[in-house]
């Protein structure tokens, strides 16, 4: 309990951090979202107009700490700014459509490379030696290495654009189905998110894969796999029971740091296949110069993963009980 | 501890600690995994070296060979504007493996900095550079990244490195950190403390020589992430456009919509060698956690007795 209390106050820090970067960040800068704006106008506006423009983007010139309480605030209540590529639409409104797309996607994806990865992890190990070594291995190096986006690209190229096995881009197809909780809709958007969702398995998987066969190797060489040897058990058990069960905490660990890098990564998935989640809408805010999008969809990502980890830290604690029992 | 049998050889043989770093050397040339990995990252950092030199030709001269797939006069086929992709793949490893390696050292050196002062320091300082780094550990590294690149006014080479030095030292800190933890109490370091040794002495003459394979291999996995974070940057369009990238390349394939015109080969290069080169980081780094970790060679006794089995 104490371990988790700790946890918990950690991860509020690190909620004030983010937030507090999401507000600094913009207000170093030089220029505000009301001056960009204008600019783009090319001076055809006059000094009423910029002044209804600073209010309705929420700029101010007070000084920096009454506007950090003034975001806290607005913060609090729910409010993260207007976008001005969304014709000035509540910037929550805009993210609150595109984050189940990412979520479901991402999800979805995690949780598959994160099984397969380690069932596979476990098998090279328990043939270790043989021919699945000396491939998966060097194998697995080489796609971990692989640029997300550029893995999209190509698996875009020769399976959507050359062999037309999947659809080019977007998140279901707009003409004929309309989204909803129907039977259409669902396949068209599971037909969509194949690709996309390939990419972010075979992205990530080696991650898991390399991890477990780390962790199986040093878990084998442990005393109570050679006494479950000595006492003859069958080999599938030992693997499974004793030496896997012990492997799978330090990679659960690796899950909830790498879950940072597993998001970037199907951000830049999103933006090559125009998926509609938050990657694209953060794609877009970047070349419109759409500040109160952007770090709204920072802000968003960031909560989204720090949730993530405190999830992984809580099954950490479940399943370990020298964590949980640690403060006593 | 060594203990040196005088044969002939070694009678003009440097000192044991020359000796001793040999050893360490020739057991990573040993290895496989590394070396084959040192053999491919040497043929990439030969091509930003020399590269260069050998194809003296603006990556940007505009032709009228347009979009050509590749062929005897332009080996790796050309881009819209009628560039040389070969050239420019040649002359982009220049910025992307040194951007790589530089951003990768300084970034390492903070980490070591950071890892090793709250390790050995403990109490406070610890306490503090510990939620440091936890804090920018949990932080997503590539939306932090666009977020600063997106509001940077200016995007040259030392705005990105910046950058990618602020999001990707708080690993390495993180492991270098424990590391020390479990170091600090060694004999070997409790003995220079009592003999009055000065405590930056202890930490960089004692403790570090102790992490050099962990620090390795936090330099070679940092390269990648940097590697890697700046040609996702500059595939946005947050890099610098017009320097001559990796990146940039894959940029503008992608606004130029290179993938539904077919012209596979303007995107294929710049992608396989980041590949490459980033596999080849990975299986440096493979080899010193074999060297450094005796259970994951294959020679290890505990397993082979075990697999052994499984193969009957």
């Amino acid at each position: 309990m104490r371990h988790l209390l700790r946890r918990i106050s950690f991860y509020l820090v690190a909620l004030w951090a983010s937030v507090t970067v999401n507000f600094l960040v913009p207000h170093l800068a030089p220029g505000d979202p009301a001056q960009v704006f204008m600019s783009r106008m090319r001076g055809h506006a006059s000094p009423q107009m910029l002044r209804a423009l600073e209010a309705s983007l929420g700029v101010s010139h007070d000084p920096l700490l009454v506007q950090y309480g003034q975001y806290l605030n607005n913060l609090l209540h729910g409010n993260l700014g207007v976008s001005i590529i969304y014709s000035f639409e509540p910037v929550t409104k805009v993210l609150g459509q595109d984050l189940p797309w990412t979520l479901v996607l991402v999800g979805m994806s995690l949780v598959m490379s994160f099984v397969i990865g380690t069932i596979l992890g476990v098998i090279v190990v328990w043939r270790r030696g043989s021919l699945s070594d000396a491939f998966f291995t060097p194998f697995f190096a080489f796609i971990s290495a692989i640029p997300y986006f550029w893995l999209a690209l190509v698996l875009l190229y020769v399976l959507g654009s050359q062999l037309n096995w999947f659809p080019l881009h977007g998140g279901y197809d707009a003409d004929t189905v309309e989204p909803g909780w129907n039977f259409d809709f669902i396949m068209s958007a599971a037909q969509y998110s194949v690709l996309p969702a390939l990419t972010i398995v075979i992205g990530s998987i080696s991650g898991w894969m390399l991890g477990m066969r780390n962790a199986m190797i040093t878990t084998l060489s442990e005393d109570y796999v050679l006494m479950a040897e000595a006492k003859g058990l069958k080999q599938g058990r030992i693997m499974y029971m004793y030496a896997a069960r012990n492997a799978i905490l330090p990679n659960i660990t690796a899950f909830a740091l790498s879950l940072g890098f597993v998001v970037s990564g199907s951000l830049l998935t999103e933006i090559v296949f125009s998926y509609p989640g938050i990657g694209l809408a953060t794609l877009q805010a970047v070349n419109s110069h759409d500040y109160a999008l952007l770090q709204g969809a920072f802000l968003v990502i960031s909560v989204a993963v720090l949730v993530a980890n405190f999830l992984a830290d809580f099954l950490y604690t479940l399943l370990d009980p020298r964590v949980r029992l640690g403060g006593q | 501890m060594d203990i040196h049998v005088d044969t002939p050889e070694s009678t003009k043989a440097p000192s044991p600690a020359m000796q001793r770093q040999l050893e360490i050397w020739r057991i990573f040339i040993r290895n496989r995994k590394a070396s084959i990995g040192m053999i491919v990252v040497g043929i990439f950092v030969f091509f930003a070296l020399f590269g260069p030199l050998m194809i003296r030709q603006d990556p940007h001269t505009f032709t009228i060979d347009v979009l050509q797939s590749p062929s005897g006069s332009h080996w790796f086929g050309t881009t819209n504007f009628g560039e040389d992709v070969l050239v420019q793949t040649v002359i982009g490893a220049r910025l992307s493996v040194f951007m790589g390696l530089g951003i990768g050292l300084i970034t390492t050196i903070i980490s070591v900095l950071v890892g090793l002062t709250a390790g050995y320091f403990l109490g406070w300082v610890d306490e503090m550079l510990s939620l440091l780094t936890n804090v920018f550990l949990v932080l997503p590294t590539l939306p932090l990244a666009i977020l600063l690149a997106a509001f940077l006014p200016n995007k040259g080479p030392f705005a990105i490195g910046f950058i990618l030095m602020i999001t990707g030292w708080s690993w390495g800190a993180r492991v270098l950190r424990s590391q020390t933890l479990s170091l600090r109490n060694r004999d070997c370091v409790e003995a220079s403390r009592a003999s009055g040794e000065s405590i930056w002495r202890l930490i960089f003459y004692e403790i570090l020589p102790n992490q050099t394979a962990i620090v390795a291999a936090q330099f070679f996995g940092t390269v990648t992430y940097v590697i890697l974070a700046e040609t996702a940057l500059e595939y946005l369009g947050l890099g610098d456009i017009t320097a001559p990238t990796w990146g940039n390349m894959l940029f503008s394939a992608s606004t130029n919509s290179a993938l539904l015109r077919g012209a596979w080969w303007w995107f294929l290069p710049p992608g396989l060698c980041i590949a490459l080169l980033g596999a080849a980081l990975t299986f440096v780094n493979f080899g010193i956690d074999e060297i450094a970790n005796p259970r994951l060679r294959a020679e290890s006794r505990g397993v082979r007795r075990l697999f052994k089995k499984f193969q009957v």
